[in-house]
C-alpha cells in the first residue's frame, strides 16, 4: 500500500504544470488556431487611456465593444458572452488597429476612426442614432434634439439621449459630442468628467 | 430567451481554470513531445462545442473526455490533417519547460489503455470514478478496479527498473 502510495506521489509530481504556459505562446496558439477554423466568437483585451483601462471586445465583423474603466469589465464580459458569444478569448488578435487609432487619437494625432465595427448591440432607433452619430466630426458637437431629428424621429429626444448613454461603442462612435440644448456637456457612459476632457480635446487648436 | 448561468462564462475562464490540469493530462496521455498539439486539439473542440454544453455540466469531466479521444486520435496517428504551417513565429508548439518523469511515463505506457486511462483520469484529472467510467466507457466500478489494477502494474514495471 505504501509503495502505491509512493506511485500515485510520482504520478503528480512527474507530470507537474507549475511552470505552465509562462509565456502565452500556447494561448496564442490556441487563439490562432480558432480564428483560422472559425470557432473563434469574440476576441477582447484591454489598453491604456487617459481614463484609465479600456476594454476592446471585436467579432469577425469588427469592434463590436468599447468600456470605459467605470463599467465593471468582467460584467461586460459576461454580458457580451451572453448576448454575443461564449466562445470569446482574451487576445490582441482583431484589435491591433483599434488599439492602435485609440492611441494616435488620444495623443491628438487622429480625428477619425477608419476600423469596421459591428453594431449587433444596439437595434431599432438606437442604432439609426449611433449611424448618424458617426456622421459628427472631430471637434462639432450637436444637440440631443438634432440628434433624434437626423436619426428620423424628431420628438424622440429621450430616446437619442439613451442611445447615447447605451452606446456600445463610445470614443469609436463619437456620442461624446451630443450635448445639451444648452450647451452643457450632459450625461455619458464613461462619466461627465471624460466627456468634458474629450470635448476640450477636440475643441483645442 | 433565458440563457443558462454556466454560458454566460467566458471560454477564456475556462481555459485560465483548467488549461494546466488539461496539460498534465495530455503530457500523462502522449508525451511531453505532442502534449502541445493534444492541448490545442483539445481546448479547440471545446471552445467549438461550447456554446451546446449542457447546464450544469462538470467542465472538468467533460474537458478530459475530449483530451481522452483527442489522444487515442493522435496515438493512432490517424483521423488528423496535419495543420499547415502557421506564418508567426510566436505560434510553434512550445516546449514545455520543466522536464517529465520519463520512466514513469514508459511505465504509463506499457499499461493496458483502460488501465492507463483510468489511472491518469483518477490521479491527474482528478476525476471521480463515475466520471472515469464515463470516459472510458464502461462504469465506477470497473474504472475503480481499472484504477488499482494500474497502479499495481505500475509498481510492477518501476520495481524492475526497466519498465
Amino acid at each position: 500500500m505504501t509503495a502505491d502510495k509512493q506511485i500515485v506521489q510520482r504520478l503528480a509530481r512527474g507530470f507537474s504544470s507549475a511552470a505552465f504556459d509562462a509565456d502565452g505562446a500556447l494561448r496564442r496558439r490556441l487563439a490562432t488556431l480558432a480564428e483560422r477554423r472559425g470557432v473563434l466568437d469574440l476576441t477582447y483585451r484591454t489598453v491604456d487611456s487617459p481614463f484609465g483601462p479600456l476594454l476592446l471586445a471585436a467579432t469577425p465583423k469588427g469592434v463590436v465593444r468599447v468600456a470605459f474603466s467605470g463599467e465593471d469589465h468582467d460584467a461586460v464580459l459576461s454580458s457580451l458572452a451572453s448576448e454575443v458569444s461564449p466562445r470569446m478569448l482574451h487576445t490582441p488578435r482583431r484589435l491591433d488597429e483599434i488599439s492602435r487609432q485609440l492611441e494616435e487619437y488620444f495623443a491628438r494625432k487622429r480625428r477619425a476612426f477608419t476600423v469596421r465595427m459591428d453594431l449587433q448591440l444596439a437595434h431599432g432607433f438606437r442604432r439609426s442614432v449611433l449611424l448618424h452619430l458617426r456622421d459628427i466630426p472631430y471637434g462639432k458637437t450637436e444637440s440631443y434634439r438634432a440628434v433624434a431629428k437626423a436619426a428620423g424621429n424628431p420628438f424622440a429626444v429621450r430616446a437619442a439621449a439613451s442611445a447615447c448613454s447605451h452606446n456600445p461603442l463610445p470614443l469609436v462612435v463619437p456620442c461624446h459630442r451630443v450635448v445639451r440644448s444648452d450647451g452643457t456637456p450632459g450625461e455619458y457612459r464613461g462619466g461627465p468628467e471624460a466627456k468634458r476632457v474629450l470635448l476640450a480635446m477636440e475643441a483645442a487648436k | 430567451m433565458t440563457v443558462p448561468r454556466h454560458r454566460a462564462r467566458p471560454f477564456e475562464e475556462i481555459v485560465a481554470e483548467h488549461g494546466a490540469l488539461v496539460m498534465r493530462v495530455c503530457r500523462a496521455l502522449v508525451g511531453r513531445v505532442d502534449a502541445g498539439d493534444a492541448w490545442s486539439e483539445t481546448f479547440l473542440s471545446a471552445l467549438q462545442a461550447y456554446p451546446r454544453l449542457p447546464a450544469g455540466s462538470n467542465v472538468r469531466g467533460w474537458l478530459v473526455t475530449i483530451a481522452h479521444r483527442k489522444a487515442i486520435d493522435q496515438l493512432r496517428g490517424a483521423a488528423r490533417r496535419p495543420e499547415p504551417a502557421l506564418e508567426l513565429p510566436e505560434s510553434a508548439v512550445p516546449e514545455p519547460p520543466d522536464r517529465d518523469d520519463d520512466e514513469l511515463r514508459a511505465a504509463l505506457d506499457a499499461l493496458p489503455p483502460k488501465q492507463r486511462g483510468a489511472v491518469i483520469h483518477r490521479y491527474l484529472a482528478d476525476l471521480s470514478y463515475a466520471e472515469i467510467g464515463k470516459v472510458l466507457g464502461s462504469n465506477a466500478t470497473a474504472a475503480r478496479r481499472s484504477a488499482a489494477d494500474g497502479i499495481a502494474n505500475l509498481r510492477k514495471l518501476l520495481s524492475k527498473g526497466t519498465p
